[in-house]
């Protein structure tokens, strides 16, 4: 397991004790980026942090487990697909196949993970102007049912920023009309679609809703100050983000909010 | 094994040096190597014998203009003898390491570096940029930092000359995929074209970094029977004699391509790499550590030696090759990315190499530190390298290359702007100078940087409190605290082409301005100096001038220099590029969650412009747009820069402002519009009383490049306070407007109504239509 993160600690203390008993997990491969953010994040919402390496063998009794953006392995192949065999991916995919039905959020290289293993289907390919582009960027949310959507309005408008060069979420014909029909489009891109994605939609749900993955990144917008709101000026709030991290402590501790 | 020069188990010959004093007729390819006569003479006088191949590739690349400052050295002195022991207070690390470091206090530090890497992104842009935010980075994982930000400024040629996109869509790309490859938010930088860099891109890259003191690394190699190591990607045929043949001479169409000279980068083994050495310096498991960038491991070695008490035995056949055929020359003189060597105890052998198998990082022992002075390396065993490491790293040839105002230079300064051909015609109508502002906010030097800022990553990390375009980027290094640094790049060719001493202080002031205006005292600076060949007097001057004035300007302002790079030859047969002195200022932030951001939100809020307004358009974006360079840049006032700053500070900390933007390329006017588009959020401004007062009329008002300016949005509750601060200051501040915001317009009294949605279609239009 490695220690996380070397410099500048995150606030690891839970605001809410009923929460902070509550362990969520976050996936470093050798490529990854945005463990700490996702560690930040969990830990404002009130949980307790577990860092959690590639090469692990055990998922150490986590209650969730988040898969943060980076370049996995350096995704020189195609984005996930190494990953995807790491020893940790097989235990992750095993948990949330299983009856406990671990919640799993896979954010951009981690939803690239996701697809890669098949939780969820379809994938991802260069974005259709062919560049990277960072952004903020207005989602809907139209699954609020989700194991990291719940404390969302159905039909929310969220801003959080979206930075990715192979963000273009594809799949054939079928699949997407299953994933409408079952409700499993759980984010749509509003009023750009940064990336050519299909039927604009920004991130997927498996059909227990346990799984969740998304291109945009809302562990960048969870602290007043650092969000969309004060960097760019986009969006009313700097914290849209911080529902996902919160619904899924819910979940974990019971419902009650 | 026979010690002759054609014996070998390999297919190339080992020219071994009992070989070499043998055989001191032996034709050597120094010039080839690009020594000059007295420079190979020197190395053999030195050794007292013929250099081996080995040992002449080290010292051609080790004393190239690139690795030994010898063309700028007599020069550079100036940085480290204008400093006052109040200026040395809070430097940890000065001149000389890898990169200077600052203290931040709450037992923080900082270390910051800024360095070209123009010749290789103009022959592959791509490679040439990833590779220049590679090797900075490195040199500030080398101080055992944890690097937590990047920056780039970059000066292309002419925006409509066919080759300029090339150029501009490789090296962004090549700066976007390697830096956000590694998980540093991209917070600034600068963008400027400009006909005189259609050779000679500059791309200069700026890394910083965050350590606790009691992690400070140093690159020396001490205690004998230290271990020496090497780790990271394999050495390769990438970027031989890129440092000596790439940086030292200026392009040449007769030439074959030196493609094959630039490095290619690998950022995933950097992003590895840097997590590696922090597990390696959390550990305490290297004595010393460098990084590999120009000269490769003829650099590492003689640096560590040198630096370090004793010696150091390296055994050449024990690096790790991506290319079995290279030679020994060539594995030393080899610049493959992402590689560092260290020096590391017997003890901590088995810890080391447990951190280099978590992160799967390839390494091979090479040697050990003796207690002889010498460099020595072995070829199976042979000695092809005996040298005093220190006559390799830092006795190199120095020169005083003469140097002349040129002749030219009077004739330029007299031709001003004002009363010029191309001034005939100057806006003064409402609608003439709306449209004026709006073609000032459209030019490629002053439009939208988006197209070039959201192909990189701003988030990553989650501690950017501002990014570009505010005026400089704010990162937090402390989330306990907020405690944070402000850094800013700048530079303005044109002003110190039409004088180099006041243009170099110039760039300092700006950059040193922009910081104040985020809130950030300002502390330390790093200078990419961007010339052309120092063999031609003219800009031998400049470079003489710059460097006289940035350091008289550091000595005024109290911040030191504690680090950056000279970028020479930058030039197209016998036209240099206009002199280019980038300075990085770095300021501190007690907390970042008091930074001001360069925008107005805050509906009926005041707008304050602090500074008084002369008639300076000689070198301004405006006379630049009209097609003319003349006259002289604007005043110098760094006691005035200082007053302004202090200003900035204070009303940051104490709450007394919501926006403050600095005014600099295209003046009033640019500012104004930049303020309402950061948030788009529109003003009334009325210039009436600066006009009255400091007798300009309106178009000089808007465009006008007067230095110390700023303009700052206060909230009402705020006025008074801040009122009384300035006039106990005694610093001009005057009432200009309100903010409006929801009017959707920038309304100016005598220029017609600017509507928002129109000004920045205008401002972001321009590098899409160009680029994409």
């Amino acid at each position: 397991m490695t220690e996380l993160p070397l410099i500048g600690e995150a606030v690891a203390v839970a605001a809410n004790p009923r929460l902070a008993g509550a362990r969520i997990g976050v996936v470093t491969f050798p490529g990854t980026l945005d463990d700490r953010d996702a560690v930040r994040a969990v830990s404002l919402a009130g949980a307790t942090p577990v860092a959690l390496w590639h090469a692990d063998t055990t998922l150490s009794d986590v209650d969730a487990v988040v898969i943060p953006g980076g370049f996995s392995y350096g995704d020189y192949l195609r984005a996930g697909a190494i990953a995807r065999f790491a020893p940790l991916m097989s235990k992750i995919i095993e948990a949330a196949n299983s009856d406990a039905k671990l919640p799993v959020l896979g954010i951009c290289n981690g939803f690239q993970i996701l697809t890669e293993s098949h939780l969820l289907p379809g994938s991802m390919i260069k974005n259709d102007h062919l560049k990277f582009m960072c952004r903020d960027q207005v989602l809907r949310v139209e699954n609020n049912s989700t194991a990291w959507t719940g404390d969302y309005a159905a039909g929310q408008e969220i801003t959080v920023p979206l930075k990715n060069q192979d963000g273009q979420y594809i799949a054939d014909e079928k699949t997407l009309d299953a994933l409408e029909a079952e409700g499993r489009v759980v984010f749509r891109y509003v009023g750009f679609n940064p990336n050519g994605s299909r039927r604009d939609i920004a991130g997927i749900s498996n059909a227990a809703g346990n799984v969740v993955g998304l291109m945009p990144h809302p562990e960048h917008a969870v602290e007043p100050g650092f969000g969309p709101a004060s960097l760019d000026g986009i969006g009313s709030s700097d914290t849209d983000g911080l529902g996902f991290f919160t619904s899924v402590l819910n979940k974990i501790v019971g419902g009650a909010k | 094994m026979s010690t002759s020069a054609e014996t070998v188990s390999r297919k190339f010959n080992i020219d071994t040096v009992e070989n070499a004093a043998k055989t001191p007729d032996t034709e050597l390819p120094w010039a080839e190597l690009g020594l000059k006569q007295n420079e190979f003479d020197e190395v053999v006088k030195v050794l007292g014998r013929r250099p081996t191949g080995a040992e002449l590739a080290m010292y051609s690349v080790m004393w190239s203009e690139h690795c030994s400052y010898k063309s700028s050295k007599n020069h550079l002195r100036q940085f480290g003898e204008k400093v006052t022991d109040e200026m040395k207070k809070d430097m940890l690390v000065g001149i000389g390491e890898n990169a200077g470091v600052t203290n931040l206090g709450d037992g923080w530090a900082v270390t910051f570096k800024i360095e070209s890497h123009n010749s290789p992104s103009f022959v592959e842009p791509y490679q040439g940029a990833a590779t220049g935010i590679g090797g900075i980075v490195r040199d500030i994982i080398s101080m055992g930092a944890r690097p937590v930000a990047v920056m780039d400024p970059l000066r292309f040629g002419a925006i409509d000359h066919p080759d300029t996109a090339r150029v501009m869509h490789g090296a962004v790309a090549g700066i976007g995929g390697y830096g956000n490859s590694l998980g540093l938010p991209n917070i600034g930088g600068e963008m400027v074209f400009d006909s005189v860099y259609q050779g000679n891109p500059l791309v200069n890259a700026l890394a910083v970094g965050v350590m606790r003191h009691e992690d400070i690394r140093l690159a020396n190699a001490s205690g004998k029977g230290n271990k020496v190591v090497l780790f990271g990607a394999r050495t390769g045929g990438d970027g031989i004699g890129g440092a000596s043949v790439l940086a030292s001479e200026s392009f040449d169409d007769t030439k074959p391509s030196k493609r094959p000279a630039v490095q290619v980068g690998d950022p995933f083994a950097e992003k590895v790499l840097i997590e590696c050495c922090l597990e390696l310096f959390k550990g305490s498991l290297v004595e010393g550590i460098q990084d590999l960038g120009a000269a490769g491991i003829s650099c590492a070695t003689s640096e560590l030696a040198s630096n370090g008490d004793g010696g150091m035995e390296v055994e050449l056949t024990s690096v790790l090759l991506r290319d079995p055929t290279l030679t020994p020359g060539e594995i030393l003189m080899s610049e493959s990315q992402e590689r560092m060597m260290a020096v590391v105890t017997p003890e901590n052998i088995a810890a080391f190499e447990a951190v280099m198998d978590k992160w799967a990082v390839e390494y091979s022992w090479l040697g050990e530190v003796t207690d002889t002075g010498r460099l020595i390396i072995t070829w199976e065993g042979e000695v092809i390298v005996d040298v005093d490491p220190r006559t390799v790293a830092h006795d190199g040839p120095v020169y005083d290359r003469p140097y002349a105002r040129p002749e030219w230079q009077d004739a330029v300064q007299a031709d001003s702007f004002t009363g010029s051909v191309q001034d005939a015609g100057r806006p003064s109508a409402p609608a003439e100078l709306a449209a004026a502002v709006t073609e000032l906010i459209a030019s490629p030097n002053m439009c939208s940087k988006d197209w070039i800022t959201n192909q990189y990553d701003r988030y990553v990390g989650g501690n950017t409190a501002l990014a570009f375009p505010d005026d400089a980027g704010v990162v937090r290094v402390d989330e306990e605290t907020g405690l944070g640094v402000a850094l800013a790049t700048d530079a303005n060719g044109r002003y110190t082409y039409l004088d180099p001493y006041h243009g170099a202080q110039l760039a300092l002031a700006e950059a040193y301005r922009n910081v104040a205006t985020s809130g950030a005292v300002p502390m330390a600076v790093s200078d990419c100096l961007n010339f052309g060949s120092p063999e031609d007097p003219d800009v031998m001057w400049q470079l003489a001038e710059a460097i006289r004035g940035l350091s008289d300007a550091c000595m005024e302002l109290g911040i030191p220099v504690t680090g950056g790079n000279v970028s020479l030859y930058n030039q197209t047969g016998t036209t240099p590029i206009h002199p280019s002195p980038v300075v990085a200022v770095l300021g501190k932030l007690d907390d970042v969650a008091r930074r001001t951001p360069s925008g107005w939100r805050e509906d009926g809020q005041a707008i304050y412009l602090l500074g008084t307004t002369a008639a300076e358009l000689d070198g301004s974006e405006w006379s630049n747009m009209r097609g003319h360079l003349g006259g002289l840049p604007p005043k110098v006032d760094l006691a005035a820069e200082r007053a302004l700053g202090e200003i900035l500070i204070n009303a940051s900390r104490d709450g007394m402002v919501d926006s403050a933007h600095d005014l600099s390329e295209g003046g009033l006017a640019a500012a104004l519009v930049e303020s309402s588009l950061r948030y788009g959020v529109g003003a009334r401004i009325a210039l009436q009383d600066v006009m009255d007062r400091d007798g300009v009329d309106l178009f000089t008002a808007l465009f006008s490049e007067t230095q110390g300016r700023a303009v700052v949005g206060v909230p009402r509750s705020e006025e008074v306070r801040f009122t009384d601060m300035c006039t106990a200051r005694g610093f001009a501040h005057t009432r200009i407007g309100v903010v409006d915001a929801d009017s959707g317009k920038l309304e100016i009294n005598g220029v017609d109504t600017l509507a928002l949605d129109a000004l920045r279609e205008a401002h972001e239009a321009t590098l899409p239509k160009y680029f994409g």
